[in-house]
């Protein structure tokens, strides 16, 4: 892969940071965004721009097919059965939130059981936090083990009849552990339980198919997958849709509203309350477009190659702890420094233009787990080179030097 | 700027071997700081007399150089002094980091100066400065508030 001519339609890695060439390792955290997204959305504004789904005026209805072509890429890069499983939400969180406030409404009662994992991003836990305060549900969280995945056998271990929904991560943004999701379905399909997949650093890295995977839910932030801020994307089977009640109330998701009744149409305009990011989602066409064209396969093999010369090359450095070693790892490389807190790692990698992020990662429950306070993170995307790696080494051997250890 | 500007030795030396990191004998007022962004974490405990002179301070607390250092620095410089003064140099070490003003204290002595400007380097890093500052809001709260945590988010 030519990452050169990658990071060329990247207008980001034009600017120097601190006087340097941005290394840019922060991609689980939002990726950059291709010239094609941004000049997307400028045109739309510029050219095309109107409210969809409401107006009859000719800018109305461009508008509503751009939008609504969006659907329609999405469902192909994700393989849904129809353009109705695809939602457009706010975010992930949003996504995760819309599961938990509908189906928690609608299936969980007091003592009913909502398994998660240790793995999870606080997005796929606070969410069912509210819904065990609600209904006096209970949490029960799947371990991980010492290599930072969580074992198949620690799912089934907590599958009870009382369970009502698994909720798990495809992979890790901590320890990059790509979890068998297939596996899990499978398990929970004997005892009808859903399962909702967060999929924030699965769909950007790695091949996502709904039928395949066979997820009951499956959330998707649109801003870690090259393209703008403010979408995500639920994607829902239809079976789900039909049954579960609204999410938010508003303009565009009634049927007929009257004083003493309000009815409400099919999926997904049940679910898109309100005017949506209508630019965003516009632009996030051409993200689509633009991993399709590199292809999802290039992509998992270059990220491969470059984590796999990132842990080899960190690994030598032996002031340096690598967080999980995950059997399955996506393009993620969380660690540690004897002696050096992750944030002052962050600031002096900051200042040869290596953007990592350090905390917790909205992950304290396995940070507790592990021991740590936080952690630094380097993550990769489709612009990073062997190159980037060196830098990133060479920054964390200044880091040595400074704190002298 | 040279990232050796922020870390400077005496930082990087308060950061390593904390001064007075334990639970003072006798505290008779603490509070708790806490950056939920980055997870440093700070409990101040002294040992405040009736004419208000901070007999003894001490903190325990885990975060980054930049955070302990500050802790570390801080102790050392108010311990033994009236309160007003020690809140004057709060303010004066607040503004240093803040606004990038000068140290004007009278009070202190020409290595306490010197300890106390060497944390001046955090001003150019935006995302830093609530580590600096953390412990300072605390040791305030301990003495003068009444919610005994400090969020830097709040």
């Amino acid at each position: 892969m030519d990452t050169k001519e990658i990071k060329l339609k990247f207008p980001i890695f034009k600017n120097k940071v601190n006087g340097k060439e941005l290394v840019y390792l922060d991609s689980a955290n939002s990726s950059q965004k291709p010239k094609t997204v941004i000049d997307r959305i400028s045109k739309f504004y510029s050219k095309e721009f109107s409210n969809v789904g409401r107006s009859v005026h000719s800018l109305a209805v461009t508008a509503t097919n751009r939008f609504e072509e969006t659907r329609d890429l999405v469902q192909r890069y994700v393989n849904a059965k129809s353009r109705e499983e695809i939602i457009f939400t706010k975010n992930a969180t949003e996504a995760i939130n819309l599961v938990a406030s509908t189906y928690g409404e609608k299936f969980i009662e007091s003592g009913d059981e909502i398994l998660i994992t240790e793995l999870e991003h606080h997005a796929n836990y606070v969410p069912w936090h509210f819904i065990r305060e609600k209904k006096g549900a209970i949490i029960k969280f799947a371990k991980c083990n010492d290599r930072g995945e969580v074992d198949i056998d620690e799912i089934k271990k907590l599958i009870t009849n009382k369970t009502k929904i698994i909720a798990v991560t495809h992979i890790s943004n901590v320890t990059g552990a790509i979890m068998p999701i297939k596996k899990i379905v499978d398990l929970a399909s004997q005892k009808k339980i859903p399962v909702l997949v967060d999929g924030c650093q699965g769909a950007p890295h790695i091949k996502v198919d709904m039928q395949e995977l066979g997820c009951d839910f499956y959330a998707i932030s649109c801003h870690k997958m090259y393209g703008p801020t403010g979408v995500g994307i639920l994607y829902a089977k239809k079976k789900w849709l039909d049954i579960l009640p609204p999410y938010q109330g508003g303009g565009g998701m009634i049927e007929e509203v009257k004083k003493d009744n309000i009815t409400f149409p099919g999926s997904p305009t049940k679910y898109e309350a309100g005017t949506l990011q209508t630019a965003e989602i516009v632009g996030f066409s051409e993200s689509i477009k633009f991993i399709e064209d590199v292809g999802i396969k290039n992509i998992m093999k270059h990220e491969k190659e470059i984590l796999e010369y990132g842990l080899e090359k960190i690994k030598k450095n032996n002031s340096v702890k690598v967080v999980g070693e995950p059997k399955n790892r996506g393009s993620i490389i969380s660690f540690t420094i004897k002696g050096i807190h992750p944030h002052d790692i962050a600031t002096i990698l900051d200042e040869d233009g290596v953007a990592i992020r350090a905390g917790h990662h909205c992950c304290q429950i396995l940070h507790d787990k592990m021991g740590l306070a936080a952690s630094a993170r380097a993550s990769l995307g489709i612009y990073n080179s062997k190159e980037d790696i060196d830098i990133l080494s060479n920054a964390i051997k200044k880091c040595n030097k400074i704190f002298n250890n | 700027m040279d990232i050796k500007e922020l870390y400077q030795e005496i930082i990087l030396d308060h950061g390593k071997n904390p001064r007075n990191k334990n639970i003072c004998k006798d505290f008779n007022k603490d509070a708790k700081g806490h950056n939920p962004l980055c997870g440093d974490k700070v409990h101040i405990f002294l040992k405040l007399n009736n004419e208000k002179k901070l007999e003894d301070i001490s903190f325990e607390g885990e975060g980054c150089a930049i955070s302990m250092a500050s802790a570390s620095i801080m102790t050392e410089i108010i311990k033994g002094k009236q309160f007003n003064i020690a809140k004057k140099i709060q303010e004066d070490f607040l503004n240093m980091i803040k606004e990038g003003s000068k140290l004007n204290m009278n009070s202190l002595s020409d290595i306490e100066n010197m300890t106390m400007m060497s944390l001046s380097g955090v001003k150019r890093f935006p995302m830093r400065v609530k580590c600096a500052t953390l412990a300072w809001h605390t040791f305030v709260e301990a003495v003068e508030g009444n919610k005994k945590i400090v969020n830097t988010e709040n």
